[in-house]
């Protein structure tokens, strides 16, 4: 129970380290991107035309990949696929996976918003002439994306710490160097506490960096409040005074 | 407010490009456009014949028969229920008609081969709840339709929403967010939105509606100067006053018909039913 944490025996390794943390990075860069692309797609088509068999394949394989484990769906492109002839990379499995298992989860979120917005506003974007697809991208989107943004901020969050799964299928991410690390050094402590770490500063960064991207899209959220609103409690604290 | 400045500048505006209009008439076509131009003046602009629709086994529309020539302010009233709102909603085809015949402009709506595109430039509406979008300024809101719709330039389209929003009073407001503008304001808004399509008619459905009293005004001056202009309005309204004041026709609606019609100052002081006698009795 005397053990003493020697973490300088981590720094040779800190160029592994940070090319991992570099591939986390990327990886939940680009499939975060596709993955909210992906269930914007799915929204609109799930929208457009509910009962279509094409519609009804996608509410499948969105439950499919809700209610199946993350571990499983990647090993299933990356090991199973190939005996249906389709061979992938390792990266690019864990792209496939992770963008599919974003863009599952977020388009139940984002139709929610958008089964939250009223008629009133497709009708608006109707009576001056819009199509479908104009309202929903132009009018009915960005409020509906707004309504539901912490909730797919977390979700964003969730499948960049969920990455870590990669590195069983020998994706070279941070996790993938932590256990190479350890396997080398058996500093098993150390290697975690510094991994663990680092994926907390990542998180934070990274939903700092969604807040802001947030603020900037959804800037007509954060509003002064109306001048009328302010007028009559400034008259009222003078009747008050 | 500088609203009559800006309907002088307006008008001037309006003129000169009448003048250019005219000019550029006689060097093209000359004798037979004109001619077609007060033909069609003369048409209607927006023709229903035994229209009726159901929403499943509620038939709300019985037959309605009704005629709005160019530049006719035709006010509907009737109580809640009485397919008012319906009405308008089928002449922009929010909703399908089941039965009877449509023309706007000439052209038969027949909900197969409708193009809600040509029609957005045929009938604007304005909605009670404004409806105006959330997530872009006003002037965006102005410019979206035009842009998206006609394929307007930008800054073609950023010119016309300047236009319109002075001329719905608010020409300063180009740059704020609706939930930065009051119920009438945010009216006024919707109402440019619309007239940047450049409507042949423009829908009114209870549009003052959801405003406090002290705002009513604004939005109705606003429909007056439309009136002016030349608009033609047809408008679900309560305001007795202003359909009595500045309404060419009142419509009666009462379950799902036209119960009665007719020019408003001998509708108002004589009518001609029981149960528009009721009615104006309850409202008045
Ligand atoms: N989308 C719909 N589905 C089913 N019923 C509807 C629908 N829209 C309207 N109705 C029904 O049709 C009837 C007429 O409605 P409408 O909105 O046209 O009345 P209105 O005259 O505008 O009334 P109000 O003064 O309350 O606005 C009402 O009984 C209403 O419940
Ligand atoms: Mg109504």
């Amino acid at each position: 129970m005397n053990y003493l944490p020697d973490f300088p025996r981590l720094l040779p390794y800190l160029p592994d380290l940070m090319a991992g943390l570099m591939t986390t990075v990327w990886l939940t860069a680009l499939t975060t991107t596709l993955g909210i692309l992906g269930a914007v797609m799915c929204v609109w088509q799930r929208h457009r035309a509910p009962t279509s068999l094409f519609s009804r394949l996608l509410g499948m394989l969105v439950e499919l990949l809700r209610n199946t484990p993350f571990i499983v769906q990647l090993f299933f492109i990356f090991f199973g696929l190939p005996a249906l002839g389709l061979s992938l990379s390792a990266e690019m499995a864990a792209v496939i996976a992770m963008t599919l298992n974003l863009a599952a989860y977020s388009s139940e979120i984002l139709r929610a918003g958008v089964d939250a917005t009223g008629r009133g506003q497709w009708e608006a974007g109707r009576a001056l002439g819009l199509t479908r697809w104009q309202s929903y991208r132009h009018v009915v989107l960005m409020p509906a994306l707004e309504r539901m943004y912490p909730a797919l901020t977390s979700q964003c969050v969730i499948v960049m710490l969920g990455s870590a799964v990669v590195s069983q299928i020998s994706v070279a991410d941070l996790t993938f160097a932590a256990n190479f690390i350890q396997s080398r050094t058996f500093l098993s402590f150390e290697s975690y506490v510094v991994t663990a770490g680092m994926y907390l500063l990542l998180a934070i960064a990274m939903r700092a960096l969604l807040n802001r991207i947030g603020r900037r899209l959804f800037g007509f959220r954060h509003l002064t409040p109306a001048p009328r609103r302010r007028l009559s409690s400034h008259v009222l604290k003078e009747a008050h005074s | 407010m500088s609203l009559l400045a800006e309907v002088s500048a307006l008008d001037s505006a309006s003129s000169d490009a009448a003048v250019s209009e005219k000019a550029a008439v006689t060097e093209s076509a000359p004798v037979s456009d004109s001619a077609l131009d007060t033909e069609s003046a003369k048409a209607p602009l927006v023709s229903l014949s035994a229209l009726t629709k159901s929403f499943g086994d509620l038939p709300v529309l019985k037959g309605i028969d009704l005629e709005v020539r160019p530049g006719e302010v035709v006010s509907i009233i009737g109580r809640s229920g009485s397919g008012k709102s319906t009405l308008l909603r089928c002449i922009n085809q929010l909703e399908q008609h089941d039965g009877g015949a449509i023309h706007v402009a000439g052209k038969l709506l027949d909900g197969s081969e409708m193009d809600a595109a040509a029609l957005a430039q045929d009938v604007g509406m304005v909605f009670q709840s404004f409806n105006l979008f959330p997530h872009k300024r006003v002037g965006e809101n102005v410019m979206l339709a035009p842009m998206l719709v006609k394929g307007v330039a930008r800054d073609v389209a950023e010119r016309e929403a300047r236009e319109m929003l002075a001329k719905v009073g608010l020409g300063e407001k180009f740059d704020a967010w609706p939930s930065q503008l009051s119920g009438g304001q945010q009216q006024r808004v919707a109402i440019a939105r619309a007239l940047a399509m450049h409507p042949k008619v423009l829908l009114c459905d209870e549009i003052t509606s959801a405003l406090d009293p002290e705002l009513v005004g604004d939005v109705l001056k606003v429909l007056e100067q439309l009136k002016r202009e030349g608009m033609t309005l047809i408008l679900v309204t309560h305001e007795m006053n202003f359909a009595r004041d500045v309404g060419d026709r009142v419509i009666f609606m009462h379950q799902g018909r036209v119960h009665e019609s007719g020019d408003p100052a001998t509708l108002f002081a004589n009518p001609a039913t029981e149960e528009l006698r009721q009615f104006l009795g309850a409202v008045l």
